[in-house]
């Protein structure tokens, strides 16, 4: 599935400005650690956390992720979008918490790979 | 002569398709006829012409194919009678390199070039164009050295590469949470464009990551230093201290030192060291305490690594 059709679907607030839309996404990955991000998140995944600091553009950079989704209504600290911008990253955010937002994404066929 | 053959081939994987490639396309539709071809072949000079539909790239006609055509009676039909369908293809993003091996594969005289994402047709590309592109690099680059040796060595000191090793330093400074990461992106970048297989980009990245991000939080500073050579990169990470107490002790997932702040950012927990062995062929970690670390890690390369094997 589509990046844009899972923004619409679930209602996610962009972040970002720039960002590849039209991507695939691959599937799903939730943590808040980034070493288990690192070592376990696929090329494409989604990711789902609370970290809202700049250093999670680094790791959605160099394990080439679809996006990040900020859970609980988190936003992302000004660094962090920056950031996310510089390289077409795209950050965007959920009022649902974590466990929601998996189950929702699950229940659209992002599986976990 | 022979630094200069390597300085082609670097430019071969430097410069991407897209960067050469020409964007003023003529195409053709399907059903256009034949002699639209003749005339349009005739009218731009050009030898074949991709055929579009609708945005969709679905053939290639060439003059051989008009010839062909004119030698068997050449009654009027329509282009997608006559033109090749079984299309071989590049795309935008990928190093001139690969254009260069298709030339020789397929002995074509222009291949159609994609945009990854949206498969439409970008642009076209030739061995002239290739040429042409390669020249006009290597005259950029004469120049660039030209105004680089006025400058003062410093610019050198990062960065030194001989005929078959490129090597890259990074300085990484401690506690700069803001700044961390950006020696690993800036790697893997590097590693993209010099065309090595993704998988073993991966590998690095994660290694390359986990032991800058090591830096960050528990010295006061450090650097990393890359080689990438024909059959293996490695990585070597220094640091003043404070060192490591008990380095096995360090290396058990899910052991860790970290404070709890840094712990609450999502570092620090107990999985760098381990991250760190699983993506690496070779690794050596030594520690005095008080004086330093020092990491030292290899990832292979592979004989199976088709952009860079035969070159």
């Amino acid at each position: 599935m589509k990046l844009q059709e899972i923004i619409k679907q679930c209602g996610f607030e962009m972040k970002t400005q720039h960002g590849e839309l039209i991507r695939d996404v691959t599937g799903g990955y939730s943590s808040d650690l980034l070493s288990d991000v690192m070592a376990h998140a696929k090329d494409g995944n989604l990711w789902i956390t609370l970290q809202t600091h700049s250093n999670i553009v680094a790791v959605a950079v160099l394990k080439n992720l679809a996006g990040i989704v900020l859970v609980n209504n988190r936003t992302p600290e000004e660094g962090t979008l920056a950031k996310a911008n510089e390289e077409n990253i795209p950050i965007m955010t959920t009022k649902l918490t974590t466990f929601e937002i998996v189950g929702k994404l699950y229940e659209m066929g992002i599986k976990g790979n | 002569m022979e630094t200069k053959f390597d300085k082609t081939v670097e430019i071969l994987f430097e410069l991407k398709i897209s960067d050469v490639m020409r964007r003023d396309i003529i195409t053709l539709g399907p059903k256009d006829k034949m002699s639209v071809l003749k005339s349009t072949l005739q009218k731009h000079r050009i030898s074949g012409v991709p055929v579009v539909d609708g945005g969709a790239l679905v053939g290639v006609v060439s003059i051989e194919d008009l010839i062909k055509w004119l030698s068997d009676e050449g009654r009027d039909c329509y282009i997608e009678d006559i033109m090749s369908k079984n299309l071989q293809c590049l795309y935008a993003d990928q190093p001139l390199m690969h254009a260069v091996k298709k030339f020789d594969q397929y002995g074509y005289g222009r291949f159609p070039v994609l945009e990854r994402e949206s498969g439409r047709l970008a642009g076209i590309i030739t061995r002239g164009v290739i040429i042409n592109g390669t020249l006009k690099k290597l005259e950029m680059e004469y120049k660039e050295e030209e105004i680089r040796q006025y400058r003062a060595s410093h610019f050198f000191g990062d960065i030194t590469a001989d005929e078959k090793n490129v090597s890259l330093q990074f300085k990484i400074k401690g506690n700069d949470f803001d700044n961390a990461g950006k020696a690993s992106t800036t790697m893997k970048k590097n590693l993209k464009r010099l065309g090595i297989r993704p998988d073993i980009i991966q590998r690095v990245a994660i290694a390359s990551y986990e032991a800058e991000m090591n830096v960050v939080i528990y010295t006061d500073g450090g650097t990393m230093q890359y080689n990438i050579a024909e059959d293996h990169i490695s990585i070597e990470v220094t640091d003043n201290g404070p060192g490591i107490e008990d380095i096995e002790k360090a290396m058990q997932p899910g052991f860790t030192t970290s404070e709890s702040w840094v712990k609450e950012l999502g570092f620090g927990a107990g999985m760098g060291l381990p991250n760190i062995k699983k993506c690496s062929d070779t690794m050596d970690l030594q520690s005095t305490v008080g004086a330093g670390t020092t990491l030292k890690i290899e990832i292979f390369i592979g004989e199976d690594d088709e952009a860079t094997g035969n070159y």
